[in-house]
């Protein structure tokens, strides 16, 4: 099994070797990089291009790491015992199983996303360590051990809000999404719009390079925000002479709202051409 | 098998542990990469470093420990074998030049040379007609001319590499930004937690189930309650003013860690003591704020936070236009006592060692006036310092649930 890219991603060598290691020693692999950099869409390319499926746990500020082994509903089964229901009698069935649950135990070897790990509590790694490490849980109530038969591929995103601990670390494979280089983001768009006319795409980087040079901005602009932002640029069919003429310095390109997000942006923008102009 | 090199990143600081190693050198052994240089880089990489603060200095490391030594990699990796080398040319050739090497006596007799030469060879050779190396014209090495050349390593189209990717140091710039190591401040600061239950009921009461059902007899009523959380409300005053420079390093860190510890976090910053008014932006001087602004906004549950040295001169907290950089109407200790009384949670860490405060008059005039709360800026006067804002909170008995 080995992952070399899609059609639809661009992987570089080095992620390459990264999921392939990943994927060889049956490790986690730890995704950074900056937002939009395509670290949750990696998961499930590389579920598309070894064609597994994917189970995906999107982490919340608020979730725990038990939530995604299991969950015992203690409610169900009182309200149940009042009905005299006979599931009752198997507490079985109220042991809801969460996303490590499914994954340990599907039939196949699968990919299993833990999306944006950071987001929860500065213990929740730590709970999942020797979850991770041995694919395998104990389930208390029901005195039973959750093993899994075939390893899944996990993959697992971070956004650095939040520092992992040394021993998480430890146990990853770990690569980080470097903001992709001029003839790196030539391909990516090529896959997405195929055909693209080439002095389009020259003006369209260039003005979307300058942009990430900006200084103070809250949200660089990055991979799918260009992607969008073509799409729009194409939609509204702009023609790239059009962009050609556009100066920076005096004005802001056509649609710049899918590469700027916020307002602050915008005027962080404009105090640069207003500084540009006088000086 | 490469415990020298292994050794030279733990000597720069790169947090590498036995275990790491181990799954490197499994790696290797199940062939994750083909063994090229770039591959065997990445994979170091992948298997060895764990944050993006180290690639930097790892690359560094890299470059120095394997320079030129591309070759003894590639030997290390065990000998080549055979395989490898005859799939690789299928990639490295082309039907004519696969020709070629046919017209110089076949792949037997270029392997041939090949190992002879391998075996010669003493050191590191760019460029010349013979010699295993890079960019020259002998059928041995990377980026050559020599249509019956074997490349060795670096893979993708000749020439188009000036430099190797580690040699290109990519992540500089990560390796400076100021992602500190502020996970053991924020596990200290996880003391401050106020839990309280609020929203929506989504939590088994047992407690009260079991009170529910004794009373009614027979019937199970069940009782729902809302899930604990985090509640804790905190203001946090830094000091910013010169004579705290020297202690930039630990207040961003503690800043940054508390950025993310704390959901409901107010930062404000003055220059020497809290006067009538104080900054919200650090580097500017901007968002004045007037101290009684805040007083009058954030309720008393709100725990307060003074970090600074609290070294000045005793003018400064004692007299009426005592401060440094303008007339202040009012003495610094009295805006601080207002401060005290607004807040019973209150606590001031001091960068300066605790040793050396009895030096100071200025420390002494305001530990006194916040009854002894001030605390070392130390993981250990952390977690004291978070312990007692915890402990006020109690014993003015508010509403806390536990």
């Amino acid at each position: 099994m080995k992952f070399e890219g899609t059609d639809q991603y661009i992987a570089t060598k080095d992620l390459q070797v990264a999921v392939n290691a990943a994927i060889t020693l049956e490790r986690p692999l730890l995704v950074k990089g900056e937002p939009g950099t395509g670290k949750t869409m990696l998961a499930h390319e590389v579920a598309k291009a070894l064609d597994l499926p994917i189970i995906t746990w999107h982490v919340k500020s608020t979730s725990t790491a038990q939530q995604g082994l299991y969950e015992y509903d203690a409610v169900s089964r009182l309200r149940d015992s009042q009905l005299g229901d006979e599931r009752v009698k198997d507490l079985g069935n109220y042991i809801i199983p969460g996303k490590m649950w499914d994954a340990f135990t599907a039939d196949g070897k699968l990919v299993l996303l833990i999306d944006e790990i950071d987001k929860a509590d500065i213990e929740f790694p730590n709970d999942l360590l020797l979850e991770l490490d041995r694919m395998e849980f104990y389930v208390y109530e029901t005195k039973k051990t959750i093993k899994a038969e075939r390893r899944p591929i996990v993959l697992i995103t971070s956004n650095n809000e939040k520092e992992l601990p040394d021993a998480f670390l430890r146990r990853c494979f770990f690569h980080y999404i470097r903001f992709p280089d001029e003839e790196t983001m030539k391909q990516i768009v090529d896959v997405h719009y195929p055909g693209l006319h080439e002095e389009l795409l020259k003006e369209a980087l260039n003005i979307f390079f300058q942009f990430r040079e900006v200084q103070g901005l809250k949200k660089k602009p990055s991979t799918s925000e260009l992607i969008d932002w073509i799409k729009l640029l194409l939609a509204e069919n702009i023609p790239s002479d059009y962009l050609a003429k556009v100066d920076l310095s005096k004005e802001l390109p056509p649609m710049y709202g899918a590469l700027l997000k916020n307002e602050q942006d915008v005027h962080a923008f404009e105090r640069l051409r207003f500084m540009q102009r006088r000086f | 098998m490469f415990i020298d090199f292994f050794l030279q990143l733990k000597e720069a600081a790169i947090p590498v542990s036995v275990r790491e190693y181990l799954v490197f050198l499994e790696a290797l052994d199940r062939r994750v990469i083909e063994s090229d240089a770039e591959g065997f880089y990445y994979l170091a990489r992948t298997a060895l470093v764990k944050d993006e603060r180290f690639l930097d200095p790892f690359d560094q490391v890299f470059a120095h420990y394997f320079k030129g030594a591309e070759k003894s990699v590639l030997l290390n990796i065990g000998e080549i074998p055979e395989e490898w080398l005859k799939s690789g040319l299928d990639r490295m050739f082309t039907d004519d030049e696969m020709a070629e090497i046919e017209a110089m006596g076949g792949f037997e007799a270029l392997m041939e040379a090949f190992q002879q030469r391998w075996q010669d060879q003493d050191g590191e050779h760019h460029g010349g007609n013979k010699w295993i190396g890079t960019g020259g014209t002998s059928p041995f090495g990377s980026g050559g001319a020599n249509p019956e050349g074997i490349r060795i390593g670096n893979e993708g189209p000749r020439r188009r590499r000036a430099v190797k990717v580690w040699e290109q140091r990519n992540y500089k710039s990560l390796s400076s930004d100021v992602t500190l190591n502020t996970r053991n401040i924020k596990m200290a600061m996880k003391r401050l937690r106020v839990f309280t239950r609020e929203g929506a009921e989504d939590e088994l009461d047992l407690d009260e189930t079991i009170r529910r059902v004794g009373w009614t007899g027979i019937m199970l009523d069940i009782a729902m309650r809302p899930t604990r959380r985090n509640r804790v409300k905190v203001l946090l005053f830094l000091d910013i003013g010169g004579s705290m420079d020297p202690h930039v390093r630990r207040c961003e860190q503690l800043f940054s860690s508390a950025k993310n510890e704390f959901k409901h976090l107010e930062v404000f910053y003055f220059h020497n003591c809290i006067y009538e008014a104080v900054w919200q932006e650090a580097h500017r001087w901007e968002g004045k704020v007037k101290t009684f602004d805040i007083l009058h906004k954030y309720n008393s549950d709100y725990r307060v936070i003074i970090v600074g040295d609290a070294s000045m001169s005793p003018y400064e907290v004692l007299q009426v236009g005592g401060s440094v950089d303008h007339f202040n109407d009012e003495p610094g200790i009295t805006w601080l006592t207002r401060i005290k009384e607004a807040y019973p949670h209150l606590v001031w860490l001091n960068p300066e060692p605790e040793e050396q405060w009895k030096y100071t008059d200025s420390i002494q005039i305001i530990r006194q006036l916040i009854e002894g709360r001030m605390h070392p800026l130390t993981l250990d006067g952390l977690g004291t310092a978070m312990d007692s804002l915890r402990k006020k909170y109690k014993s003015h008995g508010m509403i806390l649930h536990h």
